[in-house]
């Protein structure tokens, strides 16, 4: 579904990533981990173009999206990113913030496009905050909602990053329930966590970054029991306390 | 006492220029603020490109008229441009194009600063969702950048309002204008003038509370609950 051939990532002097090579199929959940500056959100912000990759491809789907003569907001349509800071958009409405990029960039009638919103809000049980604005909710309804807004493009694959990360502690959990429920639901996702909980119980493979690299991979059970690489063992050391 | 019923028998004599100059000024300002504005924003948006000549073009535009007296720009829209473009031969609608034209190099800058206060995550989630740059800008960035600038806005009216008065020159019959001919006409030196000083202070007076209570209603409906 998302191949990435030695992707590369400069900022000025700065050499973020160091040549990735990965391969995402349909319905995986991939969880990215790693210190912080590991270039594991770059990484993510590259798969939809948010950064623009210095060299290598990046191919969803079949198409290279790296090419310059493709239409990247098609290309956007099929993959939804949820972002640490949430980024609801404040002067909209919480079913504005849902239906203005199916109305807008679908053409969906205004209708339809709230229906759709309707249901994604009774998924989450927040159908009674539909008129609601962003302000007035906590960061964990906002990151939910955020989620289903993504949702509403009906996207092939889902990017987190670092999703829980803003969060006050209580409200991790509510979040993370969505997320697993979009896992169960067969969606294709990568995420960008600090959340090894989340990551054991619902990722499929688990990338372990650092410097720029994919340095280890493998299922949880293999990554979290039986690290190889000691830069693995040393960062999970660290956080497993 | 004197001098108070010396006023108002001037005004109850003349007040017919001062009201049609008081509404003349007003269209201008209004005008001015409001074509400046919607110019204002694609100038900004230019100058905000990644296209080097239309950067260039509308940065230089910003500039000179920055940097150049508003009575030079009257005098050129005026005399000038007729000359290089098929304009109506209307008096006010030259006086008001120069005007706009110099209010929207202003707007622009201000507009520049509102769109440049958006977080970026902002152009990122709705980029994320498949909005392309127009879309993005005309229904999440500008609206939250124009709510931001509103009160600078409201400034750049009231400035408008009192700079207007340069349109005299080219003999458009404002407020400021309508004082001189009656100076003219009554040979009285003071009188005319300082009754239009009063009109400019109360309507700029005026406006400036009224901008402060939008402003504050504005930032009231942004407190969370």
């Amino acid at each position: 579904m998302i191949k990435v051939v030695n992707l590369n990532k400069k900022f000025g002097d700065l050499h973020v990533l160091k040549g990735i090579n990965e391969e995402i199929k349909n319905g995986e959940v991939v969880v990215v981990i790693g210190p912080s500056g590991s270039g594991k959100s770059t990484f993510l912000r590259c798969l939809n173009l948010l950064e623009e990759p210095t060299s290598g491809e990046i191919i969803v789907d079949g198409v290279s999206i790296t090419d310059k003569n493709i239409d990247i907001n098609k290309q956007r349509e099929k993959m939804g990113m949820v972002f640490q800071q949430f980024n609801l958009f404040p002067h909209l409405s919480v079913m504005e913030n849902i239906t203005i990029s199916p109305i807008k960039v679908k053409n969906m009638a205004k209708k339809d496009a709230e229906e759709i919103a309707m249901k994604l809000l009774k998924r989450i049980g927040l159908e009674d905050k539909a008129n609601t604005y962003p302000k007035k909710l906590s960061g964990g309804q906002q990151q939910r909602i955020a989620i289903i807004r993504a949702l509403a493009m009906e996207p092939e694959v889902m990017l987190f990053d670092e999703p829980t990360s803003a969060l006050d502690p209580e409200m991790v959990g509510e979040v993370l329930d969505v997320m697993k429920s979009l896992a169960k639901d067969g969606m294709t996702m990568v995420v960008v966590t600090h959340e090894m909980g989340f990551a054991k119980e619902v990722g499929d493979r688990v990338l372990f970054m650092d410097e720029g690299l994919i340095i280890e991979q493998g299922t949880p059970n293999e990554l979290f029991n039986n690290p190889q690489n000691p830069r693995t063992q040393d960062f999970l050391k660290k956080i497993l306390v | 006492m004197e001098i108070i019923a010396g006023f108002i028998e001037f005004i109850s004599k003349y007040h017919s220029y001062y009201v049609n100059g008081t509404i003349t000024t007003l269209q201008i300002s209004f005008f001015g603020v409001v074509f400046g504005t919607i110019l204002g924003i694609f100038l900004s948006l230019f100058r905000m490109s990644n296209v080097k000549i239309i950067k260039w073009i509308s940065t230089a535009y910003i500039e000179i008229v920055r940097g150049t007296p508003l009575i030079l720009q009257v005098y050129l829209v005026y005399y000038g441009l007729p000359m290089a473009l098929p304009l109506p031969d209307s008096r006010l609608f030259l006086g008001t194009l120069a005007v706009l034209l110099n209010s929207a190099a202003y707007i622009a800058e201000i507009i520049r600063a509102g769109i440049q206060s958006i977080d970026i995550g902002q152009m990122e989630a709705a980029r994320s969702l498949g909005m392309g740059y127009r879309i993005s800008m005309q229904y999440i960035i500008i609206p939250q950048a124009l709510k931001n600038i509103l009160p600078a806005l409201g400034n750049e009216f009231v400035t408008l309002v009192k700079e207007s008065a340069i349109i005299s020159v080219i003999a458009i019959p404002d407020l400021m204008y309508n004082a001189d001919t009656l100076r003219g006409i009554t040979y009285k030196p003071f009188t005319p003038l300082i009754i239009s000083g009063i009109i400019y202070f109360t309507i700029t007076f005026t406006l400036s509370k009224l901008l402060g209570a939008i402003e504050g209603r504005l930032s009231a409906s942004d407190k969370s609950s």
